[in-house]
């Protein structure tokens, strides 16, 4: 049953309680149509026999599975899976195994989900166009019309982003540092949402910046990174910043009428150089929210341009801690024919690092080193709370803020070159994590190239259901059914 | 402030990081770039504001001091690229 791919998790999930196909013929379907796919290089490791496993469970326990029971989903690269390959998209962990499970996986897998494999990233998710990842980049599904250039899907969860849009998964995880959920589902096409900081937990997730990381769903449609990410969240003591708050309903809860409800548009993300189709669209956005009953006011938050400076001090100051356990000692590679210890951490370091994350860490180590800490590190942190701030006003006169996603469609392989071209990807995305607030891209329409282009919302901390009803309001105004045409 | 060769040598040396002269070249302009654009912080006033030190406000946890995990010798030393007898091995520390 080839056409099962085309259907949404919620049209699975409800077909096969209602007995109109099998889990066994959804995992097949997909691990079929998964195989077929290897060109995108959206998998780095197919788990065709553990998707098929979860369905005889989901098969044999019909009606009693949980929310999950019957979907087999991708699962970025950044979740520990046990006894499966996990290796962030580096040859450093290249052939690592855990011996446990991310919090997170375990509980898609205890609401029934299966696997289909493990989703190619930008390596330990730095990066915006999935080329830093060393097993190859993604290439996107999408091109641009009369052209068979092979574009970036966005990053870093861009194998997870290719993935659903190219239905060869009907969902898959994501994570978000610095807009790495948000930027690729805006470039292929598809729904993502991340969610408040704390709600999902980082246990057994590749840390990449501990203040910042937090995972996601990404999915065909707003009901479905709902359903998704209802399992995913939840408390877990095994994360220190784990928030211990119930998980709201959020599918059930879900409704797009908006009345009575104040859409935040900061006048601050009008910056220059971005193309007027995106603007255009943005307008468009503010028109489907008035329509779905909402009052759009004009609000301010006046530190936006220090966000993308403050994250490139804190992210990479996190990363260059976090990365430090990488000493080729207690997992992952090691270089040998150094003589001492000493020179053995730096040779494997060097061997087993790209070059975006070497520039990460030689960052974030000077700006933590003696003499220049205050000056960067903890100023950065001055200016993030500023930038907490200015949300925190700015909620008290909105429910719901809208912006785009990204400053462009979707870009060529290779087309971007400097960093710091690279890092302006997440311009719009990047304060919202600084601050930990939910916040979700929905596709809103095709730019003259044919490409997707996303339109951006963020929610008060723990309104992650006022995130969601905005975009299914725009979801149903966008009637987006543009599909990638298949070549691959 | 920009840093200088001397100085890009001595942070890939704090990472750990065997770098080539070569390397060290190429690197010392890209973190110059980036170096000079985050120094626009310098523009925001921040007196009187502390550092933010959780994103969403909440209380650090205490647990009971009671053993809720361990007797994993085997899973922690399962990826290691060199165990021996139970433990990491490593290159000879000492003469």
């Amino acid at each position: 049953m080839a056409e099962l791919t085309t259907r949404t998790i919620a049209e699975l999930r409800d077909g096969f309680r209602a007995g109109d196909f099998s889990a066994r013929e959804i995992a097949e379907s997909y691990n079929a149509a998964v195989a077929a796919a290897k060109s995108l290089n959206a998998y780095t490791v197919e788990t065709p026999n553990d998707a098929l496993a979860a369905a005889e469970v989901a098969d044999r326990t019909r009606g009693q599975g949980g929310s999950l029971a019957g979907i087999p989903l991708g699962i970025k690269d950044l979740f520990a899976t046990k006894g499966v390959d996990t290796t962030a998209g580096s040859h450093i962990l290249q052939g690592f195994k855990p011996t446990y499970e991310s919090t997170v996986t375990a509980n898609l897998r205890k609401a029934g989900a299966g696997m289909l494999g493990k989703l190619n990233m930008d390596e330990f998710a730095m990066g915006s166009s999935n080329e830093t990842s060393h097993y190859g980049p993604v290439i996107s599904p999408w091109r641009r019309q009369g052209s068979n250039v092979g574009l970036t899907p966005g990053g870093s969860s861009g194998g997870s982003a290719a993935a659903v849009a190219a239905q060869i998964a009907p969902g898959a995880t994501g994570t978000d540092t610095g807009g790495s959920i948000r930027q690729p589902a805006a470039f292929a096409g598809i729904c993502g949402i991340k969610p408040t900081y704390g709600r999902c937990s980082r246990w057994g997730i590749v840390a990449f910046a501990s203040s910042l990381d937090q995972a996601g769903a990404m999915g065909r449609t707003v009901r479905d990174c709902a359903i998704m990410l209802e399992a995913m969240a939840g408390f877990d003591p095994k994360d220190s910043t784990s928030l211990d708050l119930p998980v709201p309903q959020w599918e059930a809860s879900l409704s797009s009428s908006l009345a009575g409800k104040r859409v935040g548009i900061p006048k601050e993300y009008r910056i220059d150089g971005v193309p007027a189709e995106i603007n255009a669209l943005w307008d468009q956005g503010i028109e489907w929210l008035k329509d779905a009953g909402a009052t759009p006011v004009e609000i301010s938050l006046p530190h936006t341009k220090y966000a993308l400076p403050t994250y490139y001090i804190i992210a990479p100051a996190e990363a260059s801690s976090n990365l430090a356990r990488y000493d080729g000692v207690r997992y992952g590679l090691r270089e040998e024919g150094v003589k001492t210890l000493d020179d053995m951490y730096a040779a494997t370091r060097a061997a087993g690092f790209g070059e975006e994350v070497k520039r990460r860490i030689m960052i974030g180590t000077y700006v933590l080193s003696a003499g220049f800490y205050d000056a960067y590190f903890t100023k950065a942190q001055r200016v993030r709370a500023l930038i907490k701030q200015d949300f925190r006003k700015a909620f008290e006169s909105c429910d719901v803020i809208l912006t785009p996603t990204a400053p462009s469609a979707a870009f060529g392989i290779g087309e971007t070159t400097d960093p710091l071209a690279m890092y302006l990807n997440d311009v719009f995305a990047v304060p919202a994590s600084l601050a930990g607030l939910p916040a979700m891209s929905v596709p809103g329409g095709l730019d003259a190239q044919g490409l997707p282009l996303g339109l951006h919302l963020i929610g008060n901390e723990l309104d992650e259901q006022m995130v969601l009803n905005a975009s299914l309001a725009i979801e149903e105004r966008a009637g987006f059914t543009a599909r990638p045409e298949k070549w691959w | 402030m920009s840093v200088t060769n001397d100085q890009v040598r001595h942070i890939a040396k704090l990472a750990r990081i065997a770098m080539s002269d070569e390397e060290l070249e190429r690197l010392l302009p890209e973190l110059n770039n980036i170096l000079g654009w985050v120094e626009q912080l310098g523009e925001v006033n921040t007196d009187g504001i502390e550092p933010l030190t959780a994103v969403i406000d909440q209380k650090l946890r205490l647990r009971e001091d009671a053993i809720t995990d361990g007797d994993v010798r085997d899973d922690v030393l399962a990826n290691a690229p060199d165990a021996q007898h139970g433990f990491f091995a490593v290159p000879k520390v000492i003469e």
